[in-house]
């Protein structure tokens, strides 16, 4: 008979006016990694959050290693062995790694933390599973990779048998993305089980062993991973046929739009990020930024849209300098952006949607006229804008905070193109969203260069970049490094790229 | 489903208002004081009759100033602590230009409010352009600028306003907001006309946020600056903005008393604590003008009720106090009350 660690039978998981979770069966085998693939609000979270005890099901029964459990509370869920790493990391940022993994059980020696102790414990665990972390260093000085396998170490410090990674990938490079698979393989090694939620399908087919896909709530069944395809996954999860490469002409460049010389951008500690970049983006092409995050690409982009001072070097828009101007004036003359950070800057999430699509030209006509806002005006161009973009939200009306991330990143996409910019500046455009809403968004972008509007892109999915890119220019160090055309390259090339080992490079030191 | 986010702005300060009349009734009975007596003595107090009806509203019309600076503020992501201050030189400001000169009304008293809010602008601007250019903290400065105001108002009373008195010289009848015709009709109340500026500077800060483009820049700064910023907004210029604005509504609440409920002002030993209140009712009225005309009257009612209490129902004027206090608390911790209720909203389910 098949040996589950963990079973979740049935699951049914009402909120107020829907059901999140509809008769969602997942059984968990020892020593697997076993996905839970599904689109952005098809249910995961809440499955894993009734299995961490943060929810009651008002149906269906959990078994742990064969017994039926009642999990009342995250600390029961502990107790059974279960552990879960949040998307989010809950960690403290200025106590050491050795500090937050013991927060809450910690070793007493005589009424003191006996903080050695715990550091030995730390650091052999951390060595057994292959996770390199110092227990001494402090959460603020690490990357967020290595903030992930604290988080991984806090759940196998408490005894956890089997782990709940809560979309591990979404937040690392592509470099950190292999070490975590890596230490998810010699996790299963010592025996433990993994849940790996996600919506990449491509991880799932590297390293799961079994994929149980939930499709709007309901759970569509389980297959073993050595049997399907993406293919077959994508249109599980969706309900649809899924393209993945998607569908272009070739570019037909025109005139230079932006064109950015020896630029020089510092970051807010006055480090330079931006050293001396050369860059040109004409009508009608995709140009991809490729490049590991943290070597300027986030300055450049916030350079070009006058949101960070540029030190020296010019940018020009249509031939015209737009070097150092104010964000509004840099909008004003034909710069759309789609920022990286949409909860940040790319929506005020206490407005309303339809407040929210007016952001920038709020004071022009005619969602105002003398200074005496238009409601009837914003709304009805709100209410246009989700129809075209098709943003799920119950009304215009609604708080952009109460929408789900793709539904957010889709809002900000329709008010950004609808604008009809000369350059449309997309910043991780698809971070976190899943691929029915990829697919779209990807699909915009071309549209918009097919109109013959400059597009730059920028991306740490090199799937990305190398589908809908034109033109890539890898970025390292704070420079462009290399030009290259997507169809003669592939990911071994561009990775190598990315870290630097390029001919130019060594010519140039 | 159809518990809105509306109802429950409403439901939330209505609820905290009677579960603090409900402690500070219990605390009236354990102390051995009857609270039904306590609260008929508030009631009687402050609506009882014309006279205690017009003193409340006269109480009430600082406190919507106060309330209207504060809210403002809140809603522009700021901590303006200051309002206190703010009156202190609006008053100020009122009674030295209501006592120095002559002029017909028509020009005096206008003016006499100019000086007050101008006063009280000038007070917000500047920890609003050290908030904006330099990042100081608004609520460090705001505080600091409140014990400027008391001091050197008391200095300017002695030495400029008055001849080494401990009140400024009575300002002129052309630039007083009093009324006979209003003392008259409330039994020889202190109400003034300055109720109506009152309301209609509540319209006004509703009308600024809610309905103009520059209380959308505002209101977006005060939720995220970032956005803001990125949108292309001068997230600094709106700071500095929502602080002129917000000083100048304290500032006119400090002409109230200057021009209205006394015609001139006394040196202070201590704050008059207008501004402060303002903090309350700006959080029970939700940040928004109408509920702050509402919560002004809660605690104008409050105020003037309770002198009552002593004297018609025998509970001390201490105990007023801790019930007075009390729904506050219940007010400022509204947070637990939104919890409880979204409770009940899911189990109710």
């Amino acid at each position: 008979m098949e040996n589950y660690v963990v079973e979740m039978l049935n699951i049914r998981k009402e909120f107020p006016g829907i059901v999140a979770n509809d008769n969602i069966t997942l059984q968990v085998q020892e020593g697997e990694i076993h996905a839970l693939l599904g689109e952005n609000g098809a249910g995961k979270s809440t499955l894993m959050n009734v299995l961490f005890g943060l929810y009651q099901p008002e149906k269906g029964e959990i078994r742990v290693n064969g017994k039926a459990v009642k999990i009342t509370d995250p600390n029961v869920a502990n107790n059974l062995g279960i552990g879960m790493v949040h998307q989010h990391f809950m960690l403290v940022d200025t106590f050491t790694v050795t500090q937050n993994i013991i927060l809450g059980s910690e070793p007493k020696k005589g009424g003191k933390i006996d903080l050695k102790k715990a550091e030995q414990e730390v650091a052999e665990l951390s060595d057994r599973y292959g996770l390199k972390v110092d227990p001494r260093a402090k959460i603020k000085d690490i990357s967020v990779g290595m903030q992930q396998r604290v988080e991984i170490l806090k759940t196998l410090y408490r005894g956890a048998e089997v782990l709940i990674l809560d979309e591990p990938t979404a937040v690392l490079t592509p470099q950190e993305i292999k070490e975590l698979i890596e230490i998810m393989r010699s996790l299963i090694k010592e025996g433990k089980s993994i849940i790996l939620i996600t919506h990449k399908l491509k991880e799932i087919m590297e390293v799961c062993d079994r994929c149980t896909v939930v499709r709007k709530g309901q759970g569509i069944g389980t297959v073993d991973v050595k049997d399907t395809s993406p293919d077959e996954l994508a249109s599980l999860m969706v309900g649809r046929e899924i393209s993945f490469t998607t569908e272009k002409t070739a570019a037909v460049p025109k005139d230079q739009i932006l064109s950015v010389k020896s630029l020089q951008v510092q970051d807010s500690r006055k480090v330079g990020m931006v050293k001396g970049l050369d860059l040109e983006v004409r009508a009608g092409e995709i140009v991809g930024i490729a490049g590991v995050d943290g070597n300027g690409q986030s300055e450049l982009i916030e350079a070009i849209t006058g949101l960070r001072k540029v030190e020296s070097g010019s940018i020009h828009l249509n031939g015209k300098a737009i070097t150092n101007l104010p964000p509004r004036k840099v909008t004003d003359s034909g710069v759309s952006h789609i920022p990286q950070d949409r909860h940040k800057f790319g929506l005020v999430l206490d407005f309303p949607v339809g407040e929210n699509m007016v952001l920038q030209t709020y004071y022009k006509k005619p969602f105002a006229k003398k200074s005496v806002l238009s409601y009837k005006n914003i709304y009805s161009h709100a209410k246009r804008l989700i129809e075209e973009y098709d943003v799920r939200t119950p009304s215009e009306y609604t708080k952009a905070r109460a929408l789900s991330g793709g539904n957010q990143q889709k809002a900000i996409i329709g008010r950004e193109v609808d604008r009809s910019p000369d350059l449309l500046i997309a910043a991780q455009p698809t971070r976190g969203l899943d691929v029915g809403a990829i697919e779209f968004i990807h699909k915009k972008l071309i549209e918009e260069r097919d109109k013959g509007r400059a597009v730059l892109l920028l991306s740490f999915e090199l799937d990305e970049i190398l589908n809908v890119s034109d033109r890539i220019a890898v970025m390292f160090d704070g420079k462009i490094v290399a030009n290259v055309n997507p169809s003669e390259t592939n990911e071994q090339e561009l990775g190598l790229l990315m870290a630097g080992s390029t001919v130019e490079k060594d010519g140039e030191r | 489903m159809m518990f809105t986010n509306r109802m429950f702005n409403i439901l939330v300060p209505v609820i905290s208002v009677l579960l603090g009349l409900i402690a500070g009734a219990i605390i009236m009975a354990s102390f051995g004081y009857n609270p039904l007596n306590g609260y008929q003595a508030l009631w009687a107090g402050s609506f009882g009759d014309i006279y205690y009806f017009g003193e409340t509203i006269r109480q009430v019309t600082p406190y919507i100033f106060t309330g209207l600076a504060v809210a403002f503020a809140f809603r522009s992501g700021l901590f303006n602590i200051g309002a206190e201050g703010q009156v202190i030189v609006g008053w100020l400001a009122s009674v030295w230009v209501g006592a120095a000169f002559d002029a017909p009304m028509i020009i005096h008293l206008p003016l006499a409010l100019l000086a007050a809010a101008l006063a009280g602008a000038i007070w917000g601007f500047i920890p609003g352009l050290l908030k904006a250019k330099l990042g100081v903290h608004e609520v460090i400065i705001t505080i600091m600028m409140n014990y400027i105001a008391l001091h050197v108002s008391n200095a300017l009373i002695r030495s400029v306003l008055s001849e080494n008195q401990d009140s400024s010289d009575p300002i002129k009848e052309s630039a007083s907001l009093a009324s006979n015709w209003l003392m008259e009709m409330t039994s020889y109340s202190r109400l003034h006309f300055g109720i109506l500026i009152a309301l209609f500077a509540a319209m006004i800060m509703w009308f600024l946020l809610e309905k103009t483009t520059a209380g959308f820049e505002l209101r977006s700064v005060g939720f995220n600056q970032h956005a803001s910023r990125y949108a292309g907004m001068n997230v600094g210029k709106n700071i500095i903005l929502a602080m002129v604005i917000s000083g100048a509504f304290a500032g006119l609440g400090g002409a109230m008393e200057g021009l209205g409920t006394f015609g001139y002002m006394p040196t202070h030993s201590a704050f008059t604590n207008l501004g402060f209140d303002g903090i309350a009712v700006a959080l029970l009225g939700g940040n928004n003008a109408f509920g702050v005309v509402l919560a002004a009257l809660l605690f104008g009612t409050l105020k003037i009720g309770a002198l009552n209490m002593p004297t018609a129902a025998d509970v001390p004027s201490e105990l007023v106090e801790i019930v007075i206090a009390l729904i506050i608390f219940f007010v400022a911790s509204s947070y637990i009350i939104r919890w409880v209720l979204l409770r009940f909203k899911k189990e109710g389910k």
